[in-house]
């Protein structure tokens, strides 16, 4: 198992440098000039003496290993120096945005927490609705029940967030009045008060984004239950007299499980795709929402900086899923 | 002529395609999607003939209208009649749609295939495709359209440019799914014993894939290609829904949701009939797609 894991994480080291240099010769090999917009009447040399401070005079591969050792070496000095106060990255050159001029790292730090909030909650949320669904759909296979939850699944799968999130908008603030249409990111929870506006205004965006893992999740639980429930360990659990409960809360449940958790982990990154679009709906200034201005904006190291962390996401949480079906399910260990 | 028509029957051959439409037509989803699928496709397809108003006829004096005789799903801010919208982008919706599914089938179906049969480009396919898997595709796509809208629109003209790179961008970026459903089938088959004497009356590897392997590895690309057309019509409609598809006078069913999005205060429904177009059309092909799954794999019915 230890040397599983080993070479699994070995093996994620090249296939993140080459997603970096896919992503990085996408931006940089693309015909398009960052200094396009700049106004004609600024003289050639100042035009050249910008060009050298954007790190464009360099060749390709120059500019590729800046990039990586800033983000992979810099960053996490400055993520340390934060943390223990220590001062191992002063001086040195840490990815600027274009467009604020400030580092892109110091944005997306005060953006996440936005995110992590509404995805977070929007894919727990999921889960729970999720797996008694699942749970229940297979245990009452054909049932009307059981019809009625793979209709609203397979709608849930079907309706894009950018439709569901404007028709419950449509419903809930325009019509009704009830919810807040933009989610308010300076808002504080102090009290009470705040604390139930806060809870208003996460309920829309986050039964957005959980429809859509409910829909994904429930339709996975089930198969997984039904490929259990008719197996010959269920009918001898059943034979020797254990409650109807014992044998599909404990025995088919813990079996079933195993596929669901390496899916719940796939699933992780897709959310945090599905967040951009959801965030623009909601108007939340999470990392989808800069991502989304940094495009507009022609912002190349804020893009290629949150392309990458989403990148770096999807190979973490794939990591983790097979990790995860390892620990899990011992027949299927790789060494 | 009692034995002679039990001996027709005992002749008569197995035709598969017959019984995957019987097994189909007993799935009443998978029925009704398809229908509600091929009604909408001759709606948008055939639609425009016979509607009298363009989907760019502007009419200012008409401008925001509710529904009404002449115009059943109202008229927009430039008094551009709504349901001719719809029908257009649909077109556009539904076609690049097709096209992009194609696209994706064409490059899962080549590297699946090739993966599957020649042992030595297998793994070095294969970990292709993982990393493939392993991209940010929402935020690739969004970063090439930035990147290449200007250029193609340039060389093609806004529309046929924006088409080719929306339909080329998504095409490379969803065929991964087929590409790995197609190796695995094509390893098992490949094992078979007609292979085998296929090979040994001297087949070469071409006509081998072309008449042997190929047809068997019919029924899981069928499958992808209904989840294809899916997958292509929700992302072209995110991608102009963010703003980054096709330009703002050109009706696509995102593009008008878009739009709609601006007068949520004024006139609400004006989103409904878009959303409602997406997600039909979608819904149905799923549905068509899961039965389809059904009915050709006799291992998984009922599920």
């Amino acid at each position: 198992m230890i040397t599983y894991i080993v070479r699994r994480l070995l093996l994620a080291i090249p296939t993140l440098l080459f997603i970096a240099a896919c992503i990085f010769l996408l931006l940089n090999l693309a015909p398009n000039d960052p200094m396009a917009q700049v106004p004609m009447t600024i003289p050639p040399d100042v035009k050249e003496k910008m060009r050298e401070a954007l790190g464009l005079g360099q060749p390709l591969h120059v500019q590729f290993l800046k990039w990586v050792i800033q983000f992979f070496w810099v960053e996490p000095q400055v993520f340390f120096d934060y943390l223990f106060n220590t001062s191992f990255s002063e001086g040195k050159q840490r990815i600027f945005s274009w467009q604020t001029r400030s580092p892109v790292m110091d944005i997306v730090v005060q953006r996440l927490p936005q995110t992590l909030w509404v995805v977070g909650m929007s894919y727990i949320v999921g889960i729970l609705i999720a797996l008694p669904i699942g749970i229940y759909s297979a245990y009452r296979q054909y049932s009307v029940f059981d019809q009625v939850g793979t209709f609203v699944t397979m709608v849930g799968y079907s309706v894009p967030p950018f439709f569901s999130g404007v028709f419950v908008i449509v419903l809930f603030s325009v019509q009704l009045g009830w919810l807040p249409s933009v989610y308010d990111t300076l808002h504080e929870v102090v009290d009470w008060e705040t604390f139930k506006y806060q809870f208003r205004q996460m309920i829309m965006p986050v039964m957005v984004l959980a429809l859509q893992t409910t829909a994904q999740i429930s339709r996975f639980m089930r198969s997984s239950m039904l490929d259990n429930l008719n197996q010959d360990y269920v009918r001898t659990a059943r034979a020797k007299g254990l409650s109807e409960w014992t044998v599909v809360a404990i025995h088919v449940l813990r079996n079933s499980m195993i596929p669901v958790v390496t899916v719940i982990a796939l699933g992780i990154p897709s959310i945090f795709g599905g967040a951009i679009i959801t965030e623009q709906v909601f108007k939340v200034n999470g990392i989808g929402q800069q991502l989304i201005n940094a495009i507009y904006a022609n912002d190349l190291p804020t893009v290629q900086t949150i392309t990458f962390m989403f990148a770096v996401l999807i190979v973490v949480f794939n990591l983790i899923a097979d990790i995860l079906y390892g620990i899990l399910d011992p027949r299927i260990r790789y060494d | 002529m009692t034995d002679n028509v039990q001996f027709s029957a005992l002749n008569k051959p197995n035709n598969k395609w017959l019984d995957v439409w019987n097994e189909f037509k007993n799935h009443k989803g998978a029925l009704a999607g398809a229908i509600i699928f091929v009604l909408i496709v001759i709606l948008v397809l055939l639609g425009p003939f016979v509607w009298p108003y363009e989907a760019n006829g502007i009419n200012i004096r008409i401008r925001n209208q509710g529904p009404s005789l002449a115009h059943p799903l109202g008229t927009d801010q430039l008094g551009r009649d709504t349901l001719a919208r719809i029908m257009a982008g649909g077109r556009t919706s539904i076609t690049v749609g097709l096209t992009a599914m194609l696209l994706s089938l064409f490059l899962g179906t080549l590297i699946g295939v090739v993966a599957g049969y020649f042992k030595k480009l297998d793994s070095v396919l294969m970990r292709f495709t993982d990393l493939f898997l392993s991209l940010p595709l929402l935020p690739l796509l969004l970063v090439m359209m930035l990147l290449f809208r200007e250029p193609l629109s340039t060389s093609f003209g806004p529309e046929k440019g924006m088409f080719i790179l929306i339909v080329v961008s998504i095409g490379i970026t969803s065929w991964m799914p087929t590409a790995r459903i197609v190796r695995g089938d094509v390893l098992a088959i490949k094992e078979r014993e007609f292979i085998l004497a296929a090979r040994s009356i001297g087949g070469t590897d071409t006509k081998i894939i072309f008449r042997h392997i190929l047809p068997n590895v019919l029924s899981p690309i069928m499958v992808s290609a209904t989840l294809g057309i899916a997958n292509a019509i929700i992302t072209e409609s995110a991608l102009s829904f963010l703003g980054l598809g096709f330009p703002p006078d050109f009706p696509t069913w995102g593009r008008l949701l878009n739009d709609a999005v601006d007068y949520l205060q004024q006139f609400p429904e004006r989103v409904f009939w878009p959303g409602l177009a997406i997600s039909l059309t979608v819904l149905s092909i799923n549905y068509l797609g899961d039965g389809l799954r059904d009915a050709l794999d006799p291992r998984i019915r009922g599920r």
